[in-house]
């Protein structure tokens, strides 16, 4: 088949390739710090619940790999690009690589990112790139069972015991300063929502906003003030906490280069 | 959500040699027994150990393989541990709510889990030393597991058999998966095919005591076969699962550590040089590299998540006071 998924027999823009690898470097870094979790959690509904969330994510950055090493024509692969990268050619949001704190952590982490890409899929999957009308349609339903899940435990801990809203409310005060960069664009995706590929991030504030704000109110938790707002993983500026993630999730590629698995 | 009172079975069934008779004629018609009929307190009490046992085994099963979960090789590979180990935890699921219907509580199971006094399957105190014990352990473990589960499936006690249906599709897409690793491997670079041949020889054994004691030292298998809990003996299940698996070990170009192990004609299936069951025992009695480890590690998500499971309770507790309270309006 012809590597011509926009429509209109145009030549694919030259930003989707850095614009698709973006998300998908979201989905598989978030997908990898939920799955740190398996067999490990408070509960065995949340042992089958955690790993069912990271397949959902790893499952979307498979397909957005693969797409962008077409795209790019070079012959790479989605492993040559999930797992031969250095920590500064990673694309995804801080907030998908913050470490998994503790459960209320890791579900406000899950509730922030679902909530701003169930809208995403929403508007994309009217996209005219077949490729992501494609991942879509399958994620907004995912997306959307996220922000449930994910919703109702920071409800939950909110409004549960004096130890789990303390811990809530931590958990807000670490995260909370990640989510402006949730509504950048990027040099790249402005190059594509520009030609109406990608929904532009500006329009989704006010729907996550709104769900934020219906979840924060059920927990009692408030929408603090962010003095100093941290962005910079789209030009692959990290934290530090990426490089160990990475190191050893690239482990045994770069322990036996060129090896099939 | 979280807590589940005392269900089912009493265990006040007065066992005169009539009681007995009958329900042994049950069991003779291959009639399934129910959770609300009545059964011998001995029957009961072998199926609680019995099912606890497999379902604490597949929970502490989730922690060896975890244990690459990170560093799995490929996106595809990653996937499909995830999906895999997530499966045990189900199947953990499905086996402490069949306990449940015999009368006991998923908490109640989980502490003697933790406090050492339930056991699990000795073979997940050893550790994932390299990515083929993954491929091994899908392999030869999940194997293992299935020559074990595939007579459960016809179990006396209805739950638990109906439980092992499920179970059992899903344990021999694992053995596939994992036999797929392994070939993947043994038709790999060099280095690839010793990290075979190495976790083939540390998990061999190890799997041939999976099925347990020898028949001769076996203290509960006589009233388990009477009783339809068990229908083959240990080493009836060895046996077959040596003969199916030497071929396919030989099919992948890797030796079986038993210099012993040998074709007999006469018998129709392979003689095996003798099983270490010091080993066996120093493991089930604490003695592995990991026991200490597994049972810590499962301690530590129990405890850590307590908060969580308790802010739950006190949620729906504020949850329904506040509706009983917007009713009483
Ligand atoms: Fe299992
Ligand atoms: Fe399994």
């Amino acid at each position: 088949m012809a590597e011509q998924a926009l429509t209109g027999g145009s030549d694919p823009h030259p930003a989707l390739f850095d614009a698709v690898l973006e998300l998908a470097d979201d989905h598989l870094i978030l997908g990898h710090r939920l799955s740190e979790w398996c067999g490990h959690a408070p509960m065995l509904e949340e042992d089958l619940a955690l790993p069912n969330m990271a397949l959902d994510l790893i499952g979307t950055a498979r397909t957005l790999y693969d797409y962008a090493a077409r795209q790019e024509g070079k012959g790479r692969g989605e492993d040559d690009l999930a797992f031969l990268r250095v920590e500064r050619e990673y694309r995804n949001l801080l907030i998908c690589e913050r470490p998994n704190g503790d459960f209320a952590q890791t579900m406000l982490r899950q509730l922030y990112f679902a909530a701003v890409m169930e809208p995403y899929w929403a508007a994309a999957v009217d996209s005219p790139d077949a490729v992501i009308r494609g991942v879509a349609g399958k994620a907004v339903k995912e997306m959307a069972y996220h922000v449930r899940h994910a919703g109702e435990w920071v409800i939950r801990l909110g409004d549960g015991t004096d130890e789990s809203a303390a811990r809530m409310r931590a958990a807000v005060a670490e995260l909370h300063r990640f989510t402006g960069e949730l509504f950048e664009e990027s040099t790249a995706s402005a190059a594509l929502v520009e030609g109406g590929v990608l929904p532009a991030r500006g329009d989704l504030r006010g729907p996550w906003d709104r769900v934020i704000g219906m979840v924060f109110a059920e927990a009692g938790l408030e929408v603090p003030e962010v003095p100093f707002p941290q962005t910079g993983g789209r030009r692959g500026l990290h934290g530090e906490a990426l490089g160990h993630l990475l190191a050893e999730m690239q482990y045994l590629q770069r322990a036996y280069p060129g090896a099939t698995w | 959500m979280y807590s589940q009172g005392l269900i089912g079975a009493d265990g006040a069934t007065e066992e005169t040699p009539e009681f007995l008779a009958r329900f042994q004629a049950r069991i003779d018609a291959e009639e399934k027994i129910e959770p609300n009929d009545a059964m011998p307190e001995g029957y009961r009490r072998t199926l609680v150990r019995q099912i606890g046992q497999h379902a604490h085994s597949e929970i502490v099963g989730m922690l060896p393989e975890g244990n690459w979960i990170t560093r799995a090789p490929s996106l595809k590979r990653k996937a499909a541990l995830l999906a895999k180990v997530q499966d045990e935890g189900g199947h953990g699921l499905y086996l402490y709510a069949a306990a449940e219907t015999l009368g006991v509580s998923r908490e109640q199971m989980t502490e003697e889990l933790l406090s050492g006094k339930a056991k699990y399957s000795s073979i997940f105190n050893y550790p994932t030393l390299s990515w083929a014990d993954i491929g091994v352990i899908g392999w030869l473990v999940d194997g293992a597991a299935i020559m074990n589960q595939i007579p459960l499936c016809r179990c006396s006690y209805g739950p638990y058999a109906r439980a092992m249906i499920r179970i059992c599709k899903e344990e021999s897409f694992h053995q596939r998966q994992g036999y797929e690793i392994v070939m993947t491997l043994a038709r790999g670079t060099p280095a690839q095919k010793e990290m075979a041949q190495d976790a083939l020889n540390r998990w061999w054994w190890p799997s041939l005591m999976m099925f347990g004691p020898s028949d001769a030292d076996s203290q509960h298998s006589d009233q388990s076969m009477r009783w339809k809990i068990k229908r083959f003996t240990n080493d009836e299940l060895r046996q077959k699962f040596i003969d199916a698996t030497v071929p396919q070990a030989e099919f992948l170009g890797l030796s079986v550590p038993d210099p012993e192990l040998r074709w007999n004609e006469a018998k129709g299936g392979y003689d095996h040089g003798p099983i270490d069951w010091d080993e066996f025992w120093r493991v089930v009695k604490g003695g592995g590299q990991m026991n200490v480890d597994r049972i810590r590690d499962r301690k530590k998500a129990w405890d850590e998540g307590a908060w969580v499971r308790e802010a739950a309770l006190a949620h729906a507790e504020k949850r329904a006071a506040r509706k009983a309270a917007l009713a009483a309006e």
